[in-house]
């Protein structure tokens, strides 16, 4: 099978790249919301500990 | 009883009773929930009248016929108690074909022909390479001979 | 010796060995992906009756298995929260619920682009296609509520019946095609086995397999946010070596 052939996925490209595309896609913006998450509330925690003075 | 083994009760009770509600529910709405008739529930009169609904099942060996503008076609949808003349212009789906599922949205007429404006492709279940495919068939083939010659030994 | 697992449904406990656990699970889920679409593309041959478009199935199929899985999994911390109290379970149930959205939404996204080309439409109102419809919205009402509450463990409490109450949709999803007349066909993985070439089902499986580790890590790093923003006036998290400047 050729590279061409293999992108061409018998004439269904569209559809099987548009399924695993989006779903690389969600896993990916799913990831940097957690991550993103993660940083933010760690930052919360350490302003607001900060204002308390326990740190 | 300690509060949390109330609770726990509660919740069982509360989870069987939604499920027999829905069940409940789902069984009288059984027609509804059903996205097709088969020809046979359209022959018992079961199916709406003088309004679109769905037929469905499988596309009757040999039935298809291809009108000359060439975008009509015509085939009959079997169950294989009853079966029933479709008539329909558009595009057909990639897995439209004789002998396979299908389901097709129309209003049945006056002359006992559906006349669809959709035509979609059910497939089954089994996905298997083209290989497998025919031997398969090829097995079947054999079989039924098996079972015809036995057949004729009975009858011997 | 027997491990004290009660001692894991503390918060504090639990935020470290979650930490600990994330890479056990990212890592393993990121080489199975590779895997599985490796074979699912290059191993797995063409089908008979749909040729290449047949392909999705290996991440639609995962997908769908994941969002019902999730929604009971979810449902369950749910009503361990409910009936023992335990914030830690309520918590999980929080961080469970978003994840289980994205796979139901891959699953109905997937489904979409596998019919049009396949049965010729995109969507269709039969059972299966609704039922896994409804279970998105279910996971969105569950998100929903949990957020609207201010006092979170009312929040934990009133989302908990909703998650529980809507569990009863996942045996109807999944038999749906049974007891209906549906164009979606029938389930390729049942309790009897599979009807799939071998070189399809490992694909399938082996996503499955990515799929949940991947739910899991997630799911963890996601819970340790909960965990640091509900627990935030506590005296073990103001010691967290992360937290400190």
């Amino acid at each position: 099978m050729s590279i061409a052939e293999f992108f061409k996925m018998g004439g269904y490209a569209f559809y099987v790249w548009g399924a695993y595309g989006v779903t690389l896609l969600a896993f990916i913006v799913e990831i940097l919301l957690v991550s993103h998450k993660r940083k933010t509330t760690l930052q919360q925690v350490r302003l607001m500990l900060e204002a308390r003075g326990e740190v | 009883m300690k509060i949390r083994q109330k609770r726990l009760m509660f919740i069982v009770a509360g989870v069987l009773g939604v499920g027999v509600a829905a069940w409940l529910v789902l069984n009288a709405l059984k027609k509804n929930v059903s996205l097709y008739f088969t020809p046979t529930q359209v022959m018992n009169k079961e199916a709406p009248q003088g309004r679109s609904f769905r037929i469905g099942g499988l596309v009757e060996a040999g039935s298809l016929q291809r009108e000359k503008d060439g975008l009509s076609v015509k085939f009959i949808i079997t169950d294989t108690v009853k079966s029933m003349p479709v008539i329909y212009k558009g595009i057909l789906p990639d897995l439209f074909k004789e002998g396979k599922g299908v389901v097709a949205q129309g209003k049945m007429e006056a002359d006992g022909v559906m006349h669809a404006d959709e035509v979609l492709a059910k497939h089954d279940e089994n996905y298997m390479p083209p290989e497998a495919k025919d031997a398969l068939q090829r097995a079947q083939v054999a079989m039924s001979g098996v079972a015809a010659a036995s057949a004729i030994t009975v009858v011997k | 010796m027997a491990i004290n697992w009660f001692k894991y449904s503390a918060p504090s406990t639990f935020y470290g060995l979650a930490g600990r656990l994330v890479p056990w699970f990212a890592v393993p889920a990121a080489v199975l992906f590779v895997i599985g679409l490796y074979i699912g593309f290059f191993v797995a041959p063409k089908d008979a009756v749909q040729g290449e478009a047949y392909r999705i199935i290996f991440i639609h199929v995962p997908a769908s298995i994941l969002s019902m899985f999730l929604y009971l999994v979810m449902a369950g911390y749910a009503a361990l929260g409910l009936i023992f109290n335990t914030r830690l379970s309520s918590m999980m149930a929080t961080a469970l619920a978003p994840t289980g959205a994205l796979f139901a939404f891959i699953s109905l996204w997937t489904g979409a682009l596998w019919g049009k080309p396949m049965w010729g439409a995109w969507w269709v109102w039969d059972a299966r296609l609704t039922s896994e419809l409804i279970l998105l919205f279910l996971y969105f009402g569950f998100i929903a509520l949990h957020a609207s509450i201010d006092d979170p463990r009312r929040a934990d409490r009133a989302a908990a019946l909703l998650a529980i109450v809507g569990s009863v949709n996942v045996p109807i999803i999944y038999f749906s095609v049974k007891w209906w007349n549906t164009l979606h066909q029938g389930s390729t993985i049942k309790f009897s086995g599979t009807s799939m070439h071998v070189a399809m089902q490992q694909s399938m499986f082996t996503l499955l397999l990515a799929c949940w580790l991947y739910a899991v890590a997630v799911t963890l790093v996601r819970v340790r946010s909960i965990i640091l923003e509900r627990e935030r006036n506590t005296l073990w998290v103001s010691e967290l070596k992360e937290v400190g400047l």
